[in-house]
């Protein structure tokens, strides 16, 4: 039978083990609930309120705002926005990063330089890159034409001049592009560390059996890369969805480039109503939601069966 | 990728942790201050920070803090054009009940949400000790009191209705002069159109059509009936608002295809550059015309430029005006009842305005120190014949809701040039207000 000293010490010397990790996060933990998840507790709790302006009590309205919303006239149209630009965006940049980093991998002279070069707009913020982009995308005709139009009139190829951003139908294709410029070195160099990443054995055994330098990239190169491709979605598809910095220094609150966090914006500093603006930052969390929660179980299990 | 990931997420940790600590450090600070009538600080919200305005709140503090040397004046200026940002960080000060001591706001509709929530005080008591009254328009008085009270101290006065224009184009397009109906305004731009190659009318950003709205409705509708629009229960689905959004879709054919990569400085520009016939926006435009580089274009009125009031507006001055404000729980109270008053005084507002580039909303000013464009619109400001009407877009008649539901209704005009579709917008918007 144990002493009571030993029962001490035992249990002094147990918790040695689990105590120095659980005080080191246990500051991330409370953050991360206060201001994250207390957060999101706090925003969802005023879109199901009937609070749509400061006076009126929160009360509790049953979700009516999340159908509503899609009655205010300027909803849809952001909606929809956002989807075109996530698609060209994030289709753009994979395919742009993808392609710059197979240049890579063949391994060019002063690849280091070049690496730089690509990923250095990622340095740059979405405001600078908007403001730049806001010139070069003026849709001014060939007498008052600037940025890129006035390149095309110069160098004779009117025909690539285009209103941009302004375009009724296709501007949120237009407004990805400044996104697409400054992503896509990232992108390239996640596939760039994922190329380097499959054993050159595996290349050379390919070769060996008489595979072209395509089919290698094909049959061999490319699936081991999916864990790659799946990340790069992850990360672009919820920047795509919750972009507003960038659309802001470009166009700023125009209903033309309405997306959901500008539509946020402008419900709570504008038109003075917390309920709606956090029904639609609730709306956006639930998209990133769909997109993030599948890739995390996803990566767990992998984990686990490894 | 893994660490990649990972060293993302410990950075936004790290921030949130630190945002954190400012805001928990922020909470100890000022608590419990029974400070009424405490004249010790003043501390003055504003969003003047650009040139001329910036000047022209120095002039207004070296003269308040001469006559009142016991009282330290903090200046919380916050940048960005008419006070988008200085608006957000002015609404989180309010809702943590942490107000300024007295805060800049148009005069007018944009006030009522403050004044809803109950975060400023009725300023009737101070305009009789002060006997103001009988120095401000009556129009005026009347225009920004709400439910029998007045709550801001108007310092200045902008008009919204004027037309630039290019006089040597309107030469070149065989116009006598500038349009005085929206009729005639239609016929010039057509003029215009077929005989120069020059951009009828300069448009800027969404915000600057809506600008364009208010003086096509006051143009076409008269100041009475434009007046009537902003009355509780007032009806938008009337024939005369559809002759008037009528010929809004009619000038806006005319108007330049990048406006929305411009705002209106941009806009403005074109037309003393000789590239767009006409512009229509308020008269700081004229301060940026003729003031000198790098803040201003250093043009000069009657050759590179003209004005007229806005077609079919003569005799009607569609007023705005920056204000001041007493917060209910502000820390200094008597220090901000003091600014006020020097906000309100003829010295005061004599100092601020010629530096601004606008006129003083007291009818008493000195009429020396305003010259060119400025000296005809205090003539016109103070004269008792002019009619008043107030400008929706820059927060005279509309609350904030209102305001930004036709600011949607236009900004989807824009796009589906639909007229039925705007007015409806229209009339929703005002059924929506909750005005």
């Amino acid at each position: 039978m144990k002493t009571e000293d030993e029962k001490t010490t035992g249990r002094l010397r147990r918790s040695r083990t689990w105590l120095p990790g659980l005080l080191l996060i246990s500051p991330s933990i409370i953050a991360i609930g206060l201001f994250v998840y207390g957060l999101i507790f706090w925003n969802t709790r005023v879109a199901l309120s009937g609070k749509h302006d400061e006076v009126s009590e929160y009360g509790f309205d049953k979700g009516k705002n999340f159908v509503d919303l899609w009655d205010q006239p300027s909803w849809p149209g952001a909606v929809e926005n956002a989807l075109l630009f996530t698609v060209v965006f994030v289709g753009g940049a994979l395919l742009l990063g993808a392609f710059l980093a197979f240049l890579m991998d063949k391994g060019i002279r002063g690849e280091a330089a070049f690496r730089t070069i690509y990923l250095f707009p990622m340095a740059v913020s979405f405001i600078a890159t908007g403001v730049v982009w806001r010139w070069l995308m003026n849709p001014a005709p060939p007498e008052r034409a600037v940025g890129l139009n006035q390149l095309f009139d110069k160098l004779s190829l009117d025909a690539l001049a285009n209103n941009w951003w302004q375009n009724q139908d296709w501007g949120m294709a237009a407004m990805a592009l400044p996104a697409i410029w400054q992503m896509s070195g990232y992108v390239m160099a996640l596939y760039l560390a994922g190329f380097r990443g499959v054993p050159e054995d595996l290349r050379e055994a390919a070769r060996v059996d008489g595979a072209s330098e395509w089919q290698v990239y094909r049959y061999v190169v490319f699936p081991q890369l999916r864990p790659v491709t799946l990340s790069a979605l992850i990360i672009l598809g919820h920047i795509s969805l919750k972009v507003f910095d960038l659309i802001m220094a470009i166009a700023g609150k125009q209903i033309i480039t309405y997306v959901p966090a500008v539509a946020a914006y402008v419900e709570i500093f504008d038109r003075h109503d917390p309920a709606n603006g956090a029904t639609i930052a609730t709306y956006m969390l639930v998209a990133v939601a769909v997109l993030v929660i599948p890739y995390l179980v996803w990566s767990v299990r992998t984990e686990r069966t490894r | 990728m893994r660490v990649r990931v990972l060293g993302h997420r410990t950075r936004v940790l790290a921030a949130a942790a630190m945002a954190g600590a400012l805001a928990l450090s922020g909470c100890g600070a000022n608590e419990d201050q029974n400070s009424n009538n405490d004249k010790s600080e003043v501390e003055v919200f504003s969003w003047w920070t650009g040139p001329g305005e910036a000047d022209g709140l120095k002039a207004m503090q070296a003269d308040f803090e001469k006559k009142n040397p016991g009282t330290k004046f903090t200046n919380a200026a916050i940048a960005g054009g008419s006070g988008t940002q200085a608006k957000a960080v002015l609404a989180s000060r309010l809702q943590n009940n942490k107000p300024p001591d007295s805060f800049q706001g148009h005069a007018g509709a944009e006030l009522i949400d403050y004044i809803k929530a109950g975060q400023i005080e009725p300023l009737d008591d101070f305009y009789d000790e002060n006997g103001l009254k009988s120095v401000y328009p009556k129009q005026l008085l009347d225009q920004i009191t709400y439910k029998g009270h007045i709550y801001s101290v108007p310092v200045n006065i902008h008009r919204s209705n004027v037309l630039w224009y290019n006089p040597k184009i309107l030469k070149d397009a065989g116009l006598d002069g500038p349009p005085k109906s929206i009729p005639e305004f239609i016929d010039a731009l057509k003029a215009v159109k077929d005989k120069t190659d020059k951009v009828p009318l300069s448009l800027g950003a969404q915000w600057t059509a809506d600008h364009l709205l208010e003086n096509v409705l006051l143009g076409s509708l008269g100041t009475d009936a434009y007046n009537a629009l902003w009355e509780p229960g007032a009806d938008w689905n009337t024939p005369a608002v559809t002759k008037a959004l009528n010929e809004f879709g009619e000038i806006m054919k005319y108007t330049t295809l990048e406006a929305a990569s411009t705002d209106w400085q941009g806009a403005a520009k074109a037309v003393v550059d000789g590239k767009a016939a006409f512009n229509i926006m308020g008269d700081w435009a004229y301060g940026y015309f003729v003031g000198d580089a790098p803040n201003g274009l250093g043009k000069k009125l009657g050759e590179d430029f003209d004005w007229a009031p806005a077609p079919g507006t003569e005799g009607t001055y569609m007023w705005l005006s920056d204000s001041f404000t007493l917060p209910k729980n502000a820390p200094h109270r008597g220090g901000a009842l003091a600014w006020l008053k020097e906000v309100s005084s003829k010295e005061g507002q004599d100092l601020f305005n010629p530096k601004k580039g606008s006129i003083p909303a007291r009818t008493d000013a000195d009429k020396k120190l305003y010259t060119g464009y400025l000296k005809s619109a205090l003539d016109e400001w103070t004269n008792p014949n002019t009619k008043l009407a107030g400008s929706f877009w820059h927060g005279v008649t509309a609350n904030n809701k209102w305001h930004t539901d036709i600011d949607t209704a236009v900004g989807l005009f824009l796009q589906n040039r639909d007229v039925s579709k705007l007015q409806q917008g229209l009339v929703n918007a005002a059924k929506n207000s909750g005005q």
